[in-house]
């Protein structure tokens, strides 16, 4: 191949105390798709970011067709004809897509008509759909998104960064994603795309280099490459999922979803007609694109969310009777004694609090305890100490404010806490996302544990080989439907790969 | 960007991961000292005089005499008492910049229970009425903009900075109202001659109880944010919205019933300045204190223990400037000049505090 | 009376457009300015210092230069509140200051900078009265058409005020183009709403911050200079500008961040401002106390439009997202 339109070397970058990148080593040609392959929390964004100007490298060189040059600003990487489509679009809600487009473009002079003419002429040429005057806020996911590639490509770039750009879309939106990337790279555009998704990565790309806990690994050429030598290279080891899974004892019907509907606050139907049984001592997996709806279904069990439709039922276990939580807020749900844990995907922005203390978060599910007005420390300091100790979380002390602890140290302390609840019910969405192996496998064995326990586990996940070694039946979601339950024992990764795209094609954020 | 040299940024700005406590607080006072030193030289340039004996007469301004040092901890007690009513709602990070208002309807109060109960009920009782009247009307004016930011999210910093015109222009009314001699527009002092109203001497220092209430408030309001259930729901609210919803935490109820903590704090301080030390309302009574409160509070982390030290600054800083202004011949005003400058230098401070200044050492290698 | 009362009414109401233009391009860029009340009166102190030293360097005032009588007092007040806008900027966009803090420190510093100065020349004069007179420059900024007089309730309606007053109505129009149809302004409103886009498109947001900032408060220091020439008549005594500046503030929210409503808003709040003194005349019983209690008109139609606007959840009438917010590219 030709001269490589990037090269670095030795890019280091850290945060504080945490390394992100360390001495990293990349090469990119024209006219390639490269595929950025590596776990969560590996540094994949972050070095990406350096590319496109928005950090700085601490160290390290970055070579542009052969010379060195210092992208110290977005603007620097324009300039060089690089952009990036960041995982979180960075568009004005309020523009249309037009003013979004030609944003700190200089184009002599200023006519936003003749401009959305000309974006239109792109549009046609790649196979884009958009309207160019709707605004931001009336779009839907992958309109943004298209929005986004429209507008680096109408700042002429030459080279493009896509940062997970199939986490939100469908089958079908992303199959014509890669076609227009197909078409972008006979233009002789280099493409780079970060993934963690390995079919992906050997549909798509021609070279796949490997990240892993912020370090370089290697690079080959995706004709080479099988799923096995790819997880090897991101995980270190190759590793047979081989998860413990106990047949599911005494079980009787815990919670009761009957027919739930959710509407978002713009009005979008998010949840449709959603019914299912969770039962105790057993794992339900829930499986699904990202954004079909199963962070709003956890958040309507929790009473986060206020349900349009149908009902949500729970047997008591002690009293054996059964409670509707429909409209009832957290407050209420625990007043009934429904003992339901619940470790949502966002955990420093809703599990746990980043500038308190282990010991301060700890008390976040108990403070109210007793008639003091004041609150007690004493227990919550126990059992921050014995989470420290049984989890293995390393931290100084519990005195630790949580948002310097590392991502899976932060993990093991939220679901600590939820389990320490000993509850009847246990959501986890997404619990070992950002996670490494071990700290992966401490959180299945947690759950298996309160499965044995005779807990309802609810365990919504995106690694459709986890979700079959673990759960005793996965719930399939798509565009906020029920698709599929399927017995885990059975199931096949084609099968629900299926029923995550049957349904709604749109997705489940599209407005209808 | 095609230069063959490859220019480098001088330096770049990147976030600092901790700092000790004792290098923050070294940086706040290294900036007051660079501040000081700074307004020296205005000082001299302006006055020609040495800026030794200029600080020496600033030091003799603020506590030179028995006089002085009561006068100053008055001040501060004062500050501080707003200062203290700004916190709880800052640390939810609701910015209450109303406290201005919100003491002056307090002050309101406390004048109007003066006036038309003070020679008709024994003290004891006059005393209860105005607590309870001045708390509450403080505490109103604080609750309306917290009902509007808890339905509809209202922005709460320019609904409160409204709010403290509307209660200016109140009681300049009501200062028509009850004028002394009619129709002057001053109400002037309230019971000259029965004192009914009045906070008592004590222990011969007319200014001895409010600092006594202020300083059993500091404690209260350190308590009540650090040891108490709601002190901690304020604390959750204040960090992420979300997790206090997801543990259950009803929001807008937190909203609504810090702001009510906070009115009813500006409508104690209210009571202390009429009460307390005026005897009369003007409509600069608050004398703009509900803005430097939030400065106070701000620079000392929220935190109602550094709230001590922070307004007994400012009021130095102000006593001192002002002795500086009437020996130097130089006016009033020049007080706040030097505060203002000297804020600026701490709050400019905190960059140092939060962020690192990386000089490039990449050049060097090469 | 009616049309006195409109002429009055614009008067009183161009420092307020004055500020509220300046405010709105400040906080377009997500810089919320609460020193625009300390920005206003510095500019209008310096221009009386400009003009100060001008009359006082006249042998016989009848000789003033109508050009260096505009001239220094206008440079003069525009070099003061540039300089506060400086501070405003650089503790809030480099240092990345709170900016409540900052705005609130800034009024503090202007109206002490203000009436430090404004006492000094009041001593500096020996005058009788606590006031400085600068009848010289004043004559020239309230200078207006001659035929203005002669066209009747049209004249006095539209065309008897002074070149300042025009001007202001004129940055409010053309700040309106500006920022609704030119790229200047797509960029400024992209910076307010979202820095972090606005900063992977290439623009330079601290510089747009500094330059919103500090441009917005010259022209918010103009309001202080016609205030103190033309509607004042040339004198300044300290703290007669009063509350002009937060109604400034008032006035951006009441307009919803939109410069050419503000030129009606603008009036409607000059006349609130001053429905009081005509009152008397309709309604019997106008007392003092009476007046006060109808100065809050604009600071309540304010509170109600907030309200209405945050009800009502209109995007387009929404504040600048990230009003208030300093922006640090690296935060994660």
């Amino acid at each position: 191949m030709a001269n490589p339109a990037i090269e670095l070397k030795g890019i280091t970058k850290a945060f504080g105390h945490i390394i992100a990148n360390e001495n990293v080593d990349l090469t990119v040609f024209r006219g390639e798709i490269l595929a950025i392959l590596g776990e969560n929390g590996s540094g994949k964004t972050t070095l990406m970011n350096m590319i496109s100007g928005i950090y700085y490298p601490d160290e390290g060189h970055i070579f542009i067709d052969g010379k060195e040059v210092n992208i110290s600003s977005p603007k620097d990487a324009l300039d060089l004809k690089i952009g990036m489509i960041h995982q979180h679009f960075k568009l004005v809600d309020v523009f249309n897509a037009t003013e979004n487009i030609v944003l700190g473009l200089d184009e002599g002079k200023f006519d936003i008509k003749a401009s959305a003419r000309k974006i239109q002429e792109t549009c046609d040429r790649y196979g884009f759909e958009i309207d160019v005057n709707k605004k931001i806020y009336e779009m839907s996911v992958s309109e943004k998104q298209t929005v986004e590639i429209v507008k680096a490509l109408y700042k002429g770039a030459d080279i493009l960064i896509l940062d997970e750009p199939t986490a939100v879309l469908t089958p079908q939106e992303t199959q014509k994603l890669f076609n227009v990337l197909r078409k972008m790279r006979e233009d002789g555009k280099s493409i780079i795309i970060i993934t963690h998704k390995l079919h992906e990565v050997l549909e798509i790309s021609d070279r796949v280099s490997v990240l892993r806990k912020g370090k370089y690994i290697g690079t080959i050429n995706t004709a080479e490459a099988n799923e096995s030598i790819l997880t090897e290279m991101m995980v270190g080891e190759k590793i047979s999922l081989d998860i413990e899974r106990s047949e599911p004892k005494d079980t009787t019907d815990r919670l009761i979803v009957k027919g739930v509907d959710l509407y978002n606050k713009e009005g979008v139907q998010v949840l449709k007609d959603i019914s299912f049984t969770a039962k105790s001592g057993e794992i339900l997996g829930i499986a699904g694109i990202s954004g079909s709806g199963q962070r709003e279904l956890l958040e309507s069990i929790a009473g986060l969310q206020k349900i349009s439709g149908g009902e949500i039922l729970y047997n008591n276990p002690k009293t054996n009777e059964t409670e509707n939580l429909k409209d009832k807020t957290p407050m209420q749900i625990r007043n009934l004694g429904v003992r339901l844990s619940f470790v949502p995907e966002d955990r420093l922005g809703m599990g746990l609090v980043g500038n308190m203390d282990i010991i301060d978060n700890m008390m976040l599910r108990s403070y109210r305890k007793g008639k003091s007005v004041f609150v007690e420390r004493k227990q919550p300091k126990a059992l921050a100490e014995k989470i420290i100790e049984d989890l293995q979380v390393v931290t100084p002390d519990a005195k630790t404010p949580v948002r310097r602890l590392s991502g899976g140290n932060v993990q093991k302390v939220l679901v600590g806490r939820e389990i320490a609840a000993s509850p009847t019910v246990l959501m986890a969405a997404y619990p070992v996302r950002g996670l490494d192996i071990n700290s992966s496998y401490m959180i299945y064995n947690l759950l298996n544990e309160q499965k044995e326990n005779g807990v309802a586990v609810i365990f919504v996940g995106e690694d459709l080989d986890v979700l079959i070694e673990l759960c005793d039946r996965i719930l399939v979601v798509c565009g906020g439907r029920v698709t599929g339950i399927v017995n885990g024992r059975e199931a096949k990764k084609e099968e629900l790969g299926l029923l995550m795209t049957k349904g709604n094609a749109k997705g489940g954020k599209s407005d209808e | 960007m095609s230069n063959e040299k490859v220019k480098e940024p001088f330096m770049h700005i990147t976030k600092r991961a901790d700092i000790s406590r004792g290098k923050s607080w070294l940086i706040r006072i290294a900036s007051i000292l660079v501040a000081l030193v700074f307004c020296a030289v205005i000082i001299v340039l302006l006055t020609g005089e040495n800026p030794l004996s200029v600080y020496i007469t600033m030091f003799k301004g603020a506590v030179g005499t028995t006089r002085r040092i009561w006068s100053l901890l008055q001040n501060v007690a004062m500050l501080l008492c707003v200062s203290l009513a700004v916190t709880p709602a800052f640390r939810m990070k609701f910015w209450n910049i109303g406290a201005e208002g919100q003491v002056l309807i307090g002050g309101l109060a406390t004048t109007a229970c003066m006036i038309l109960l003070g020679n008709k009920l024994p003290t004891p009782v006059l005393m209860i009425v105005i607590f309870v009247s001045s708390i509450v009307a403080g505490a109103i004016w604080a609750l309306i903009p917290a009902i509007f930011k808890a339905i509809w999210n209202t922005n709460e910093t320019l609904f409160t900075l409204m709010m403290n015109y509307i209660a200016m222009q109140i009681v300049s009314y009501f200062a028509y109202v009850w004028s002394v001699p009619k129709g002057s527009g001053a109400i002037g002092v309230i019971n000259p001659n029965t004192q009914a109203g009045w906070f008592p001497s004590v222990l011969n220092q007319k200014y001895l109880l409010n600092i006594v209430i202020v300083a059993v408030l500091t404690v209260i309001v350190y308590i009540y944010l650090k040891y108490s259930k709601h002190g901690y729901e304020i604390a959750v609210v204040g960090e992420s919205e979300n997790t206090a919803k997801y543990i259950g935490i009803n929001v807008k109820k937190v909203i609504i019933r810090t702001m009510l903590v906070s009115g009813a704090l500006c409508g104690i301080a209210g009571i202390l300045l009429v009460s307390g030390t005026d005897h009369t309302l003007t409509k600069d009574t608050a004398a703009g204190r509900g803005f430097t409160a939030i400065i106070v509070s701000w620079l000392a982390k929220f935190n109602p223990i550094y709230m001590v030290l922070t307004s007994l600054l400012i009021v130095f800083l102000q006593k001192g400037a002002v002795e500086i202004s009437s020996k130097f011949e130089l006016n009033d005003s020049f007080s706040d000049i030097i505060t203002g400058i000297i804020i600026f230098f701490i709050i400019g401070s905190e960059f140092f505090i939060n962020y690192k200044l990386n000089f490039n050492k990449k050049g060097e290698n090469k | 009376m009616l049309v006195q009362f409109i002429h009055r009414a614009v008067m009183q109401g161009i420092p307020l457009l004055y500020g509220s233009t300046g405010e709105i391009i400040t906080e377009k860029s997500g810089n919320l300015n609460l020193g625009i009340p300390g920005i206003m009166y510095v500019g209008g102190i310096s221009g009386v210092i400009g003009a100060f030293l001008y009359e006082n360097s006249l042998a016989d005032k009848s000789q003033a230069n109508a050009f260096l009588a505009i001239f220094i007092p206008l440079i003069a007040c525009l070099l003061g509140s540039l300089i506060m806008g400086l501070i405003y900027s650089f503790l809030t966009t480099t240092l990345r200051a709170n900016q409540n803090v900052t705005g609130l420190a800034l009024t503090t510093f202007g109206i002490g900078f203000g009436n430090f100065f404004g006492g000094s020349l009041i001593k500096i004069t020996n005058s009788a009265v606590p006031s400085i007179t600068l009848t010289v420059t004043s004559s020239f900024y309230s200078k207006t058409l001659p035929f203005a007089s002669k066209l009747g309730w049209f004249g006095d309606v539209f065309l008897r005020y002074s070149f300042l007053a025009y001007f202001a109505i004129i940055t409010a129009i053309v700040v309106t183009l500006i920022l609704n149809r030119t790229r200047i302004g797509l960029s400024l409103r992209a910076v307010g709403e979202n820095p972090a886009t606005a900063d992977a498109a290439g623009i330079n947001v601290n510089k747009y911050k500094y330059l919103a900032t500090c441009i917005g408060s010259m022209i918010a220091g103009l309001g202080g200079l016609y205030y103190v020439m033309d509607y004042a008549t040339g004198i300044w005594s300290n703290n007669a500008f009063g509350d002009r500046g937060w109604l400034a503030i008032a006035l951006v929210i009441f307009t919803v961040w939109r410069p050419n409503l503000s030129i009606f808003g603008s009036i409607l709040f000059g006349g609130l401002y001053i429905v009081h003194n005509y009152l008397n005349d309709i309604v019997p019983n106008m007392t003092m106390s009476k007046q006060e209690i109808i100065k809050i008109a604009p600071y309540l139609v304010t509170i109600i439009v907030l309200i209405i606007v945050s009800a009502r959840k209109k995007r387009e009438n929404l504040p600048p997202a990230s009003l208030g917010l300093s922006y640090f590219r690296e935060e994660r």
